[in-house]
C-alpha cells in the first residue's frame, strides 16, 4: 500500500486526542478508541504520533492495536460489512451466509473490495440473537439473513 | 407527579431496537400527542423484556398486556383501540403455540411463567434514563441503609450470609471476596465492575446495563463503602454503545442527586465512578488481563497471586464482580440476605440469568431460580425446539463451557451441578441445538473462537489449541483417523493442567464434553467418512435422482456458481466440481429430487 501521508490538521488533532488525556501511558487505549473514531483506522504513521506524544514505544503502540479485534489497520470500505459469528447466529447459519458474501464481493474476511465501498468482518455477538443470524451494515441491522438475501442486502448500497 | 391513568412500555434493548423500535416508540408518542392524552398516557422506553424472539415489545400497563412484533405503523391502533376504546388489539397479542389462543397478559405467558427476575427486576419496568423511576422501586435505599445504619463488616456478613456467588463464571463467594479486599491495606482499593462480555451468543450483562444502570451504580458504591474504596470503574465492552450511554446518563443523574461524589447521604463516604473501554478481547474477561488492559497495556493475563484483591489496578487492592453479581447486591441488602438464601440450591443461591439462544422458539433473556431443570428451561420457557425438530444438545458456558445432552435434561442446574456434567455455569449463555448441528463442527467452531482469543502468553493455549484445532478440522474434511482421538483427548487434559488463566484451563472442555456425549459422531467422521448431520461440507455430495427429477429448472436458476446442467423437462446433473454445496439448489426443489450423499 502506497504511504498515506497524514495531514497536518489531522496530526494535530490526534495530538489534541492525546493531551486530552494528559499525553499518559496508561491513557493508550482510550487515545486508540478516539483516534481511531476520528481517523478510521489505525495506520502505521498514527500509530508512531501517539508514540511519540504518548513518549511509548512504537512497538507497544502496535502491540495494543494489534491485540484487540476492536481496533484496525486498514480502512473500512465505504459501507462496512459486518457478520455475527456468535453461538446463536453460527447455529443458524451464519457461515452459510458469511460465504455468500465472500463469494459476491470476491474478498476474504478483514479486507476491502478494490473500489473502496464494502468491507467485510466478522463480529461477535451484536445481541440481537432473536433475529439470528445477524448482519450489520454501517449501522443498519439485518435481521433472519438467508444467503438469498445476501445480494438484495448488497444492492442496496451499489 | 403527574398521575399518568396508563403507561406504554416499550422496548428499548439492542434486539427490538435493530426491529425499528426507536420509530415505534416516537409513532406511539405522536399519537398520543395527536390524541391530546399527554397527561393520561405515558409513553417510555425500557430495557430489555427478555422476549427477543417476538420483538418489538409494547406492554401496556396496568393491564399487562403484551404486544408482540409491533410494527411503527400499528401505534394508531394501539392507541385508537386499546387507549382510547378499551379494546385489546387481539392480532399483536401473544399467540400461545400449542393452544393457538391469544394470550392477553405476561402473566400467562410459558415464557415468564417459571422465571423469578431479581437481576432483572427493573428490566422491562422502568425508563432506565430516568433515575426518579429507579429510586421509586427502592433504589438506592440499599445503599442509604448501609450508609446510615450499618458497618462495612456487617454489611460483608450480609453479602456472606446471603450466599451470593459471582456471577461472572467463577461462581466465587462474592461476600468473601469483599471481606478479603476489605483487609487489604492501601491508600487506595478500587472497585471494578466487569461489563466486558465476551461470550459470543451472550447477553445478560449488556440487558442489565441497559436496562437498569442505576443497580450496578448502587452495588458498586455498596462494595465501596465495604472495601474501603472512593474510586470505582466500569470496564465495558466499546461494542455496547446504547449500554455506555445509558450508563453514563445514569452516572451523571447519580451525582447531581448526591448519591455518587462527596458526603453521600450525609455521611463522610465519597464515591466516585468512571469508564474504560474493552477493546474486542475475550481474555479480558479473566481478572487479571482485564487489569491490565484497564491501565492501558496488552490484556494478558499475569499468575495469581498476588490476587487483585492484594494488588490489582495500579497496583492497589482491587474488588472485581461482574455486571449481573453486582444487580443482585441491592436486593439482598433490602430484602435481607435470609430471603436471598431462601431462593436456590443448597450450595448456590438467588437466580441466573440465561441467554437463552440458538435452536429454539423462544429466544430471549431469562431469569430462574438456581436448581431449576434444563428441561424447565428449554421446553417450558424456550417453548421447545424450533421447526418441531428434535432436541440435541444444549451448550452452556460459552467457549469454556461443553454440551450437554438428553441425559443431563432433568439435571438442577447451578454451579457444581453443570460442572460435575462435564459443562460449566459461565456467565449465562444457554445454546439449543437441534438434531440438524454436526458437534464436531461445533466443537471447531468453538476452538477457531479460542485460538483467536487467546493471547498468545503461555504456550499450552496458544501452540496446543491450534494443534486441537487442525485436528478437528482435519476430522470434519473426512481426513482423521482413530489415532487423533487419542491425541485430541490427551492434549485436551495437557492443555486444561498447564495452562496460565482460564481461558486456556477450560478452552478443551467443548472438545472434551462433545467426545464424551457423541463418541459415534466422532467415529462416523473418521471411519465411514460421513457426517451424520449434512454439516461438514468436505463430507457430503448434492446428488440429483434421476426418477424424481422433472425438469422444472429450479434448481439450475437458483444455482449460484451454474454447477447444475439439464434441459427444460429433462433430467438435472450437478457437475461436483464446481458445486460449492451451499444446498439452495436442495432448498428449492419441490420434487425431492435433490439429496444429500
Amino acid at each position: 500500500m502506497a504511504n498515506i501521508k497524514i495531514n497536518e490538521q489531522k496530526v494535530q488533532q490526534i495530538e489534541a486526542i492525546c493531551k486530552k488525556f494528559n499525553n499518559e501511558k496508561g491513557e493508550l487505549i482510550n487515545v486508540l478508541h478516539q483516534t481511531q473514531s476520528l481517523v478510521g483506522y489505525l495506520p502505521a504513521e498514527v500509530q508512531e504520533i501517539i508514540a511519540k506524544n504518548l513518549n511509548c514505544s512504537v512497538a507497544h503502540v502496535y502491540g495494543v492495536v494489534t491485540f484487540y479485534s476492536f481496533f484496525t489497520m486498514i480502512p473500512k470500505g465505504e459501507f462496512p460489512i459486518s457478520i455475527c459469528m456468535g453461538t446463536a447466529c453460527y447455529v443458524r447459519g451464519a457461515e452459510k451466509v458469511l460465504d455468500e458474501f465472500k463469494r459476491i464481493l470476491n474478498v476474504p474476511v478483514g479486507q476491502t473490495t478494490p473500489d473502496g465501498k464494502f468491507s467485510l468482518s466478522c463480529l461477535r455477538c451484536v445481541g440481537a440473537c432473536g433475529l439470528a443470524p445477524v448482519v450489520m451494515v454501517g449501522e443498519k441491522v439485518y435481521g433472519r439473513v438467508s444467503p438469498d438475501g445476501v445480494k438484495d442486502i448488497i444492492k442496496e448500497y451499489k | 407527579m403527574t398521575q399518568f391513568k396508563m403507561h406504554l412500555l416499550v422496548c428499548g434493548g439492542t434486539g427490538c431496537r435493530a426491529s425499528e423500535s426507536e420509530t415505534l416508540f416516537l409513532s406511539l408518542k405522536k399519537e398520543v400527542s395527536e390524541k391530546g392524552l399527554e397527561s393520561e398516557v405515558q409513553v417510555i422506553t425500557t430495557g430489555c423484556f427478555g422476549f427477543c424472539e417476538k420483538g418489538p415489545i409494547v406492554k401496556v400497563m396496568p393491564d399487562n398486556t403484551f404486544y408482540t412484533q409491533v410494527k411503527p405503523e400499528d401505534a394508531i391502533e394501539i392507541i385508537a383501540e386499546h387507549v382510547i376504546k378499551g379494546r385489546k388489539v387481539n392480532r399483536l397479542l401473544y399467540v400461545n403455540p400449542e393452544t393457538e389462543q391469544h394470550v392477553s397478559d405476561s402473566k400467562h405467558m410459558g415464557f415468564y411463567r417459571k422465571q423469578l427476575r431479581i437481576a432483572l427486576r427493573n428490566c422491562g419496568f422502568i425508563d432506565p434514563e430516568n433515575i426518579e423511576e429507579y429510586i421509586s422501586r427502592d433504589g438506592y435505599a440499599a445503599l442509604a441503609k448501609c450508609l446510615t445504619e450499618m458497618t462495612p463488616a456487617q454489611v460483608i456478613e450480609e453479602m456472606k450470609k446471603s450466599g451470593l456467588r459471582g456471577r461472572g463464571g467463577g461462581g466465587f463467594p462474592t461476600g468473601l471476596k469483599w471481606e478479603i479486599t476489605s483487609k487489604s491495606q492501601a491508600d487506595q482499593k478500587y472497585v471494578v465492575c466487569n461489563a466486558d462480555e465476551g461470550d459470543p451468543g451472550a447477553f445478560m450483562d449488556r440487558s442489565i446495563l441497559e436496562g437498569d444502570p442505576h443497580s450496578v451504580i448502587e452495588a458498586m458504591a455498596i462494595c465501596g463503602y465495604c472495601i474501603g474504596a472512593t474510586k470505582g470503574v466500569v470496564y465495558i465492552r466499546a461494542e455496547y454503545p446504547l449500554a455506555v450511554e445509558r450508563l453514563k446518563i445514569a452516572m451523571k443523574q447519580a451525582s447531581e442527586f448526591g448519591l455518587l461524589g462527596k458526603n453521600i447521604f450525609g455521611t463522610d463516604f465519597e464515591f466516585e465512578i468512571d469508564i474504560r473501554y474493552g477493546a474486542g478481547a475475550f481474555v479480558c474477561g479473566e481478572e487479571t488481563a482485564l487489569i491490565h488492559s484497564m491501565e492501558g497495556l496488552r490484556g494478558e493475563p499475569t499468575i495469581k497471586p498476588p490476587f487483585p484483591s492484594v494488588s490489582g489496578y495500579l497496583e492497589k487492592p482491587t474488588n472485581v464482580n461482574n455486571v449481573e453479581t453486582f444487580a443482585n447486591v441491592p436486593v439482598i441488602i433490602n430484602k435481607g440476605a435470609a430471603w436471598f438464601a431462601s431462593i436456590g440450591s443448597e450450595k448456590s443461591k438467588g437466580t441466573k440469568v440465561f441467554a437463552l439462544a440458538g435452536k429454539i422458539n423462544n429466544v430471549g433473556l431469562i431469569e430462574v431460580p438456581m436448581g431449576t431443570t434444563l428441561r424447565d428451561i428449554i421446553f417450558e420457557i424456550g417453548g421447545g425446539i424450533k421447526d418441531g425438530k428434535k432436541f440435541k444438545a444444549v451448550q452452556t458456558g460459552g467457549p469454556s463451557g461443553g454440551c450437554l445432552t438428553e441425559k443431563h435434561l432433568d439435571i438442577a442446574i447451578d454451579f457444581d451441578s453443570l460442572t460435575a456434567a462435564g459443562s460449566m455455569m459461565g456467565s449465562g449463555g444457554m445454546i439449543v441445538m437441534d438434531e440438524d448441528d454436526c458437534m464436531v463442527s461445533i466443537a471447531k467452531f468453538y476452538l477457531d473462537f479460542t485460538v483467536e482469543e487467546s493471547c498468545g502468553k503461555c504456550a499450552p493455549c496458544r501452540i496446543g489449541n491450534k494443534r486441537l484445532n487442525e485436528m478437528l478440522e482435519k476430522i470434519c474434511e473426512g481426513k482423521g483417523t482413530m489415532k487423533d482421538l487419542d491425541l485430541l483427548r490427551n492434549l485436551s487434559y495437557v492443555i486444561k493442567d498447564t495452562s496460565l488463566c482460564g481461558l486456556g484451563q477450560t478452552s478443551p472442555n467443548p472438545v472434551l464434553s462433545t467426545m464424551e456425549n457423541f463418541y459415534p459422531e466422532y467415529l462416523a467422521h473418521i471411519v465411514d467418512h460421513k457426517c451424520p448431520s449434512g454439516q461438514c461440507k468436505a463430507l457430503l455430495q448434492y446428488v440429483i435422482e434421476a426418477e424424481n427429477c422433472v425438469g422444472c429448472t429450479a434448481c439450475a436458476r437458483n444455482c449460484p456458481v451454474n454447477a447444475i446442467s439439464g434441459e427444460r423437462k429433462g433430467i438435472h446433473v450437478i457437475d461436483q466440481a464446481t458445486c460449492i454445496k451451499c444446498g439452495a439448489c436442495l432448498e428449492k426443489c419441490k420434487f425431492n429430487a435433490v439429496f444429500i450423499k
